[in-house]
């Protein structure tokens, strides 16, 4: 039954490979993300680029906007909870949203622990950096990882980086012998029986997307040629020039990731990108990736 | 046999790929409309059967699929079966019409409703090593057929309900065959490809 469940969770998240999944903060968002072509939206508060800016504790988003999310679209609809606030995800699954997002980036609820999501009948999709926190989330019930990037920064880097870290530790698992998956497990700080899945498989047991900071076709494109399956698109396309636009080309250039002719199409006229930041230059308390562990 | 094409706008074809090579069978993916030249068959994948019309609408892929199924199987799951159907609702969409049903989309609901379930099937679909075992249908936020033409053949039923039907070269399912690795379905469409309908 549990197996089944997992199945059910893991195989939503297969539909949505090769798509866009985009932030929207109202029934309006959600209709244009739709005729653009998304494949799901995930409805938040606000923006990560505006929780950045404004400051302020950030939670789920209003139960009133999210009900007027699925009334608006026929594609799932996904919602982010704050880091280890169960009964969050709870009022969400009551709710009958379709995928529930533990989220960086709203402002954590527990600083030790993430919620239990084995105990969900709706997915959880999570944030990482590295190999090691995927699976301590997948060990959790997470059915679908995403990088965390850095949300709301407008800045590829940082989801580049997380996406290679990924894929170079799954790389680099599947050439050690037996015997040093032990060892390996304890550094990561990863379930062993998932060290060894993936070293066996050569991949996540769940579908691995890509999220934080992409802003442009071009971006999307590169994180799917590093290995990303799907893409997250946050403060990218709404805080944009030409919003419809830009939601279209990003989606048209996923599918599209390896054929330069077509996105180049993608890539033109296509108004202002966001402004973005520096993540570099940005203080440690300032960064959004570094919550939950 | 000329390989098997999959559709890959999005969604799971690379699991459909997947089933296609535990039987032996070559496929490619198929992003353009060109690229459909030179195959047997074609595999319309699960996804989100709106993000796969605007993206076949815009890139004008309606009338060389028709042409297509005109001579070759096609085959769809969930969001490929949508596309295929004569008539979708909930909400109303267009659609190639190669398959004279009416579905309603996320029939059972959302992802809560989604389930396994087993079917029953007709015995023409009991070939190969799993022939006998009971059909396990993988349904997520699956569309349902409402009403399917006389001339349309039932090969596996949910509760009465069918979950998988064909019309001549049109071979659709309602849940994801590709996501077991039981290989009657797929076995099935490659038949309908060897006896050259």
């Amino acid at each position: 039954m549990a197996e089944q469940l997992f199945r059910l969770k893991t195989g939503l998240a297969e539909m949505l490979k090769g798509g866009v999944i985009m932030d929207v903060i109202n029934a309006e968002q959600s209709r244009i993300a739709e005729e653009a072509g998304a494949v799901a939206v995930m409805a938040l508060e606000r923006v990560p680029a505006d929780i950045r800016k404004e400051g302020g504790v950030a939670r789920m988003a209003s139960i009133q906007v999210i009900r007027a999310i699925q009334k608006t679209v026929s594609i799932p609809v996904m919602a982010k909870v704050r880091i280890g606030h169960a009964a969050e995800a709870q009022v969400l699954q009551a709710l009958e949203v379709d995928y529930i997002d533990e989220s960086e980036v709203l402002t954590p609820a527990d600083e030790e622990h993430h919620i239990h999501k084995h105990a969900f009948g709706v997915p959880f999709v999570c944030g990482a950096r590295n190999l090691g926190e995927a699976l301590r989330r997948i060990g959790e019930g997470a059915a679908l990882i995403r990088t965390k990037g850095e949300a709301g920064s407008g800045n590829v880097v940082e989801a580049v980086r997380h996406i290679r870290a990924i894929v170079r530790d799954i790389r680099r698992l599947a050439t050690l012998p037996e015997e040093e998956l032990m060892s390996e497990s304890k550094k990561m700080g990863a379930p062993f029986e998932l060290v060894r899945m993936v070293a066996r498989d050569g991949r996540l047991p769940v579908p691995n997307f890509s999220a934080g900071g992409l802003a442009t076709p071009a971006d999307a494109a590169l994180v799917m040629q590093l290995g990303a399956e799907a893409v997250f698109v946050g403060s990218g396309i709404f805080k944009s020039t030409d919003p419809e636009r830009r939601a279209k080309a990003i989606v048209k250039a996923v599918t599209h990731y390896n054929d330069p002719a077509v996105l180049l199409e993608c890539s033109e006229q296509l108004g202002e990108a966001m402004r973005g930041l520096d993540v570099a230059s940005m203080d440690e308390k300032d960064l959004l990736q570094t919550r939950g562990w | 046999m000329a390989p098997v094409g999959i559709l890959a706008v999005q969604g799971d074809f690379q699991a459909h790929g997947k089933a296609l090579d535990r039987l032996g069978t070559a496929w490619r993916l198929v992003k353009k409309p060109s690229e459909l030249n030179g195959l047997s068959g074609l595999i319309l994948p699960g996804g989100e059967s709106t993000t796969f019309l605007k993206f076949l609408q815009e890139e004008a892929w309606f009338e060389p699929i028709r042409r297509f199924a005109s001579s070759r199987p096609v085959f769809g799951t969930c969001a490929g079966a949508i596309l295929l159907a004569e008539k979708v609702e909930n909400p109303s969409q267009d659609s190639l019409g190669l398959l004279h049903v009416t579905v309603r989309r996320n029939g059972y609901g959302r992802q809560l409703s989604s389930s396994v379930q087993t079917v029953e099937a007709e015995p023409e679909l009991q070939i190969g090593p799993e022939a006998g075992a009971p059909l396990e249908a993988v349904l997520i936020r699956a569309p349902v057929i409402l009403r399917a033409a006389s001339q349309v053949r039932v090969l596996a039923r949910l509760h009465g309900q069918a979950v998988l039907v064909r019309e001549g070269t049109v071979l659709a399912g309602t849940f994801h065959p590709e996501l077991t690795s039981d290989g009657r379905v797929h076995r099935y469409f490659c038949g309908m490809i060897a006896d050259g309908n």
